[in-house]
């Protein structure tokens, strides 16, 4: 085991916080065809407020900070907000379509000793990366980005969300990445929007086309143990937990909402309203997604597939029920080993049922303020 | 024997967890964690204490140990994390403000 998944067992073990992801705005100069995100502002959290909210999560133990959004550099004080954040030490990453940034952004970054800057790249061609954020030349302005922020001695990742719009595009994507001298990494999650319109599930990958992401080896090197058939699940298998949502990371909203979660949308509390701590060590929310373990999933916890499967316990939610299978981790499984789920012989499918072509209604993340 | 300043590198990331420091450089991602006795020799490189003092007045009475072997081994110490850029070395203070 590695000293940082030592360090990462021993906060997920005690329940220390050690990495949150905070969007400090859904505002965004591009509009991605697949963004869950709507674009408005219901009433972000000002720099004072963003301040205590860093403030408190030093206290609460956070090393890992993700900064993100919408389009972070829309925020007029983000400068403030990442010097802020490198005053309490914490490790920054920051999550950015770059289309802001030039070299005295980037040299601003580097001088503020960010760790990490993740890029959002759709493709290697202009006319597919601009027709998927559908701002004119974004290709363009995000690929000199890159290059402004390399030349700095950044650490950037050109992150490469896959749909159906780019799938062909993953190998030109990964070659301009080697290109610029930068890593690469790919995402095929689609989730649905949040003001719970399905139609961007339209957008997912199909299984088919998983299974050759999948059997890729540029980006799944250790193919045989990968994609092996899963063995029967151990005692300590089923005594596990799916990931580390409510238990060593969690997400919080421009508007001050935390989740356990950005992908899982239970609100737990509001910033605004509480301490991080009140609501990190007694939100009942938080304790009873940190409560589930794989015995008590209803149906993975009879799955072959339950010590290896991806389960998303807030796609589950998003389904219903955070205790139930998330279909599109079903389908990951099945495409990934050729072997059927629980959840699948359940309801006597042969394949999975694409969770593109679902038609229940999905939990959406809704601001708490908005709602109260 | 000229007097040692140390002080923390404004590249690294930093946070206790349980007792242990967490350290790490965004130059290289090097990640390390401190012992009690690194943590405090860390926590007060504030640039302007002489390492010697650091010693004397944390480590030995923090932790009842000897001078000289302490001092030893707080060299030793500082001459590793200063290879790897988590800490800076001096023979005269820093003038420049700690971040944090």
């Amino acid at each position: 085991m590695t000293l940082m998944a030592e360090v990462g067992q021993k906060a997920f073990d005690l329940g220390v916080p050690l990495a949150v992801h905070l969007d400090v705005t859904y505002r965004c100069n591009e509009r991605c065809v697949h963004c869950y995100l709507d674009h408005d502002d219901h009433g972000e959290m000002d720099t004072a407020e963003i301040k205590s909210v860093l403030d408190q999560l030093a206290e609460a133990g956070v090393f890992f900070l993700t900064l993100s959004g919408g389009e972070v550099f829309l925020r007029r004080d983000f400068f403030e907000i990442v010097e802020h954040a490198r005053r309490l030490l914490f490790n920054v990453k920051i999550k950015t379509n770059a289309v802001m940034i030039g070299t005295a952004e980037a040299q601003r970054l580097r001088a503020l000793n960010v760790d990490t800057v993740q890029i959002s790249l759709y493709s290697h061609r202009a006319e597919v990366h601009d027709a998927i954020t559908k701002l004119p030349h974004s290709f363009e302005r995000t690929v000199k980005a890159v290059e402004f922020l390399r030349d700095q001695g950044l650490r950037v990742t050109i992150a490469n969300v896959l749909m159906t719009a780019n799938l062909v595009d993953q190998y030109g994507v990964q070659k301009l990445a080697a290109e610029l001298g930068v890593h690469y990494t790919v995402d095929p999650t689609i989730t649905p929007m949040m003001d719970g319109d399905m139609s961007v599930l339209a957008l997912r990958i199909p299984g088919e086309e998983l299974a050759e992401v999948f059997r890729n080896p540029a980006l799944v090197p250790n193919q045989d143990e990968f994609c092996a058939p899963p063995p029967p699940p151990s005692d300590e298998d089923l005594e596990g937990y799916s990931c580390s949502a409510g238990h060593s990371f969690c997400y919080i909203s421009p508007y001050g909402d935390v989740f356990p979660c950005v992908q899982f949308p239970l609100p737990t509390g509001n910033m605004r309203r509480q301490t991080f701590l009140d609501i990190w060590n007694h939100s009942p929310q938080m304790n009873e997604v940190r409560s589930i373990q794989a015995r008590d999933l209803t149906t993975c916890s009879s799955c072959s597939h339950v010590a290896s499967c991806s389960r998303c316990p807030g796609l589950a939610y998003m389904e219903g029920n955070m205790r139930g299978p998330s279909t599109a981790d079903c389908e990951k499984s099945f495409y990934r080993t050729g072997m059927p789920t629980a959840n699948m012989l359940r309801q006597g499918l042969a394949r999975p049922q694409s969770a593109a072509t679902r038609s229940a209604p999905l939990v959406q993340i809704q601001p708490v303020v908005a709602l109260a | 024997m000229p007097e040692m300043y140390i002080a923390r590198s404004s590249a690294i990331a930093a946070r206790m967890l349980a007792g242990e420091m967490m350290v790490m450089n965004s130059a290289d991602s090097t990640f390390f964690t401190l012992n009690e006795v690194a943590t405090a020799i860390w926590k007060a490189a504030d640039g302007r204490t002489p390492l010697s003092q650091i010693v004397r007045d944390h480590i030995c009475k923090m932790f009842d140990v000897e001078y000289s072997k302490a001092q030893a081994d707080a060299e030793r110490f500082v001459a590793d994390l200063a290879g790897h850029g988590i800490l800076l070395v001096s023979d005269r203070p820093f003038v420049v403000e700690q971040a944090q």
